[in-house]
């Protein structure tokens, strides 16, 4: 946030300031209006200046103890009682309690003839009055320029409203003093010349024939002051400015988890879900199941026994229910337990203004743990982008201070980079969950990624998102096409090398199996060779035993010869080796 | 109460049975400005209304309530409350051609 103004050191010190009460505005001026002196408010027609001076006088009267008088020039007091009404002023009340004082003060050129020299004396009279009779601390004045158009002498008025300004002053007074926007200067008569002290200008701006009020301080003499344009929405509490800085960056985070309602994103999660308090992203091209996973995370708050409040920008709640029974998941019974509530409206109905202070009166009224936007997307329509964006910023702000759980779901564009997230809020939101539709063998498949979870350990890998009737399964490790995703590819790299390993394992198993089988083939052969040797031996072994049966039968039959022919017993002890070489030869 | 009355004169009876005008003529304060207008107005209804007016005159500092009712707010300022309708004629009332044209008084002949 810019300031203004040389020395930011201290400013309530030296400058007393009178709190509005109004949302958001007391934040851009940092604790309030000037007290005691006069502000302007200026603007076109039908942009909130009589409501916000009313607004000052009625929380004046309420919040702060300070009484305060409404001294109209355009509209009656009973005009003026019943437009309050309608924002829940009451106002006839506080007049019957002396808290404020409503005068009108009519004024007709027609009736009025001038017949030299004049002051305004009477309207000071009157206010001095008014003021006393209450003891006002605060007055508003819408809005003086009808003086303009009912006293003929403007060298007069000009000098008795100067004296008019100086007169509140001095009387102490905080006071409002709306004029209509002009075309050269601020205001048509150019009242910003008397009032010096703080300019306000609101502006009532079409953009593609949806309204949007803004709020701009362009003066604070003294004081240090928000001087971006803010939007301000005039709902059914009365206005509220919504600086997108108003509650800066310092919410509380929640360590607690909650459940996503899918166990296994919960798993992908870290096993626990989501942060209590975070801002969810959902995107996902047409027909992804946004939908269906929004009512799940809706439906597990209801399981909790916690709130969840679900806007549906698209659908109305019999649409969204009769379509989750038809994937098994049945909304009605948390709806009437009272823990879930659907809020529809077309994007297009009103502003994005209304859209926010709906929301936040339907926020305040409900209650929530958790809230859903389905689809924040749709929001476009109501506003250009960076309108959006400011009032998503401003709502997940608001949803964080208040420690609720939000979803948005964006509807991506087919063919849109995946990170070119529709209204650039990525930065914005601490978990993004991607859908995506995956074509490939003549079939349509859903794909999940967290794309990024802020603060908690998450899973990297796609998974096959399936919906079925029995509501919404995620399968591991889903391989695509290829080269689509990291993710997808490293699944599909890991899966390679798993084929891999498996397959050298099975190969060194089929040579050891081969090298069995040589081993005992070899062995086989050995024992065939030995048993051959062995034959070769036995029959050796045999035919010696042969010969020394035929050695021994010779040598008997010589002895026996020799025996018979009384041969000389020397002789035929030695002989027998002869007959043994003679027949080996 | 400051008011000051001006009855109607005695010579009224001399007249037309003519209605009486009803004036009301506010100021703050006894200050010169408004000594002027009421000085002004006396003769003015001296010359074209003789017998047939009255003259309130309401100071608003001492009577701050009286400004709502005849939505006062420049001072000096007349109210010609009878006859109807009420006209409002702001100033010192120098201009007498102009007070006669705003009280719709025909100039005396």
């Amino acid at each position: 946030m810019k300031t203004n103004g040389p020395k930011p050191a201290s400013p309530a010190a030296r400058l007393p300031k009178c709190p509005t009460g109004i949302q958001g505005l007391d934040e851009i001026t940092r604790g309030g209006l000037p007290r005691g002196r006069p502000t302007l408010v200026c603007g076109g027609a039908g942009c909130g200046k009589t409501l916000l001076a009313a607004e000052f006088l009625v929380r004046g009267a309420l919040q702060f103890g300070e009484p305060g008088v409404f001294m109209s020039f355009e509209e009656t007091e009973a005009e003026l009682k019943g437009n309050v009404a309608l924002l829940g002023f009451d106002l006839a009340g506080l007049v019957r309690r002396k808290k404020m004082l409503l005068d009108h003060v009519y004024i007709e050129r027609s009736e009025i003839q001038e017949t030299g020299e004049y002051d305004l004396e009477g309207l000071f009279v009157r206010l001095n009055h008014a003021i006393d009779s209450i003891g006002a601390k605060r007055v508003a004045l819408d809005t003086l320029e009808a003086l303009f158009a009912g006293l003929p002498n403007e060298a007069i008025l000009r000098a008795e409203l100067r004296r008019l300004f100086r007169w509140l002053k001095d009387k102490g007074v905080t006071a409002i003093i709306t004029a209509e926007r002009g075309s050269e200067h601020l205001t048509r008569h150019g009242l910003e010349e008397y009032v010096s002290d703080c300019v306000i200008v609101l502006d009532h701006r079409i953009n593609e024939q949806i309204a949007t009020r803004h709020l701009r301080v362009v003066k604070y003499r003294g004081s240090p002051h928000g001087t971006n344009e803010y939007p301000f929405l005039i709902g059914d509490d009365g206005i509220s400015v919504l600086p997108i800085t108003s509650l800066g960056l310092n919410h509380a985070a929640s360590s607690k988890r909650i459940s996503t309602g899918i166990a296994r994103l919960d798993a992908m999660l870290g096993g626990q879900g989501f942060f209590c308090g975070s801002s969810i992203l959902l995107t996902g091209t047409p027909g992804t199941g946004k939908t269906s996973a929004a009512a799940f995370f809706a439906q597990a708050a209801a399981r909790r026994g916690e709130r969840a409040l679900y806007f549906a920008f698209e659908e109305s709640p019999s649409q969204i229910m009769r379509n989750m029974r038809s994937i098994g998941l049945r909304l009605e019974p948390p709806i009437k337990r009272g823990l879930l509530r659907f809020h529809s409206a077309r994007p297009t109905l009103y502003g994005l203004e209304m859209h926010l202070a709906i929301m936040f009166k339907e926020i305040f009224t409900f209650k929530p743990a958790v809230v859903i936007v389905d689809p924040m997307t749709s929001l476009l329509v109501a506003g250009s982008e960076s309108e959006t964006k400011a009032m998503v910023t401003r709502l997940i702000d608001f949803l964080k201070s208040q420690q609720i759980t939000s979803l948005f779901t964006s509807l991506t564009h087919a063919g849109n980079p995946l990170q070119q997230s529709e209204i650039a809020i990525s930065s914005l939101m601490d978990s993004w969950l991607l859908l995506q539709d995956i074509e490939g063998n003549g079939e349509r498949n859903r794909v999940l990624y967290v794309l990024k979870a802020r603060g908690m350990a998450h899973s990297n890998q796609s998974r096959e998102f399936l919906i079925s009737d029995r509501g919404i399964d995620l399968v591991d490790a889903y391989i695509g096409p290829g080269g689509v995703l990291t993710g997808a590819a490293r699944a599909a790299q890991t899966a390679r090398d798993k084929a891999e390993a498996l397959a050298s394992q099975q190969e060194t198993a089929r040579r050891q199996r081969e090298l069995d089988r040589k081993r005992a083939a070899l062995q086989r052969q050995i024992a065939g060779l030995r048993s051959e040797y062995e034959a070769e031996e036995e029959e050796l072994r045999r035919l010696e035993e042969q010969v020394a049966k035929r050695t021994r039968v010779l040598t008997s039959e010589r002895t026996e010869l020799a025996r018979l022919r009384h041969a000389d017993a020397k002789k035929a002890l030695s002989a027998p080796d002869n007959p043994k070489t003679k027949e080996r030869d | 109460m400051k008011t000051r009355t001006v009855k109607p004169n005695e010579s009224n009876s001399t007249g037309a049975p003519a209605k009486i005008w009803q004036l009301r003529l506010y100021v703050a304060g006894q200050t010169p400005r408004s000594m002027t207008a009421f000085a002004n107005l006396k003769k003015i209804c001296e010359n074209h209304l003789k017998g047939h007016y009255r003259i309130d005159v309401i100071d608003l500092v001492e009577q701050p309530h009286l400004s709502k009712g005849d939505q006062i707010l420049a001072i000096p300022t007349l109210v010609r409350k009878l006859p109807p309708p009420v006209r409002k004629i702001i100033g010192d009332l120098s201009d007498t051609e102009r007070v006669l044209v705003g009280l719709d008084l025909r100039p005396a002949d």
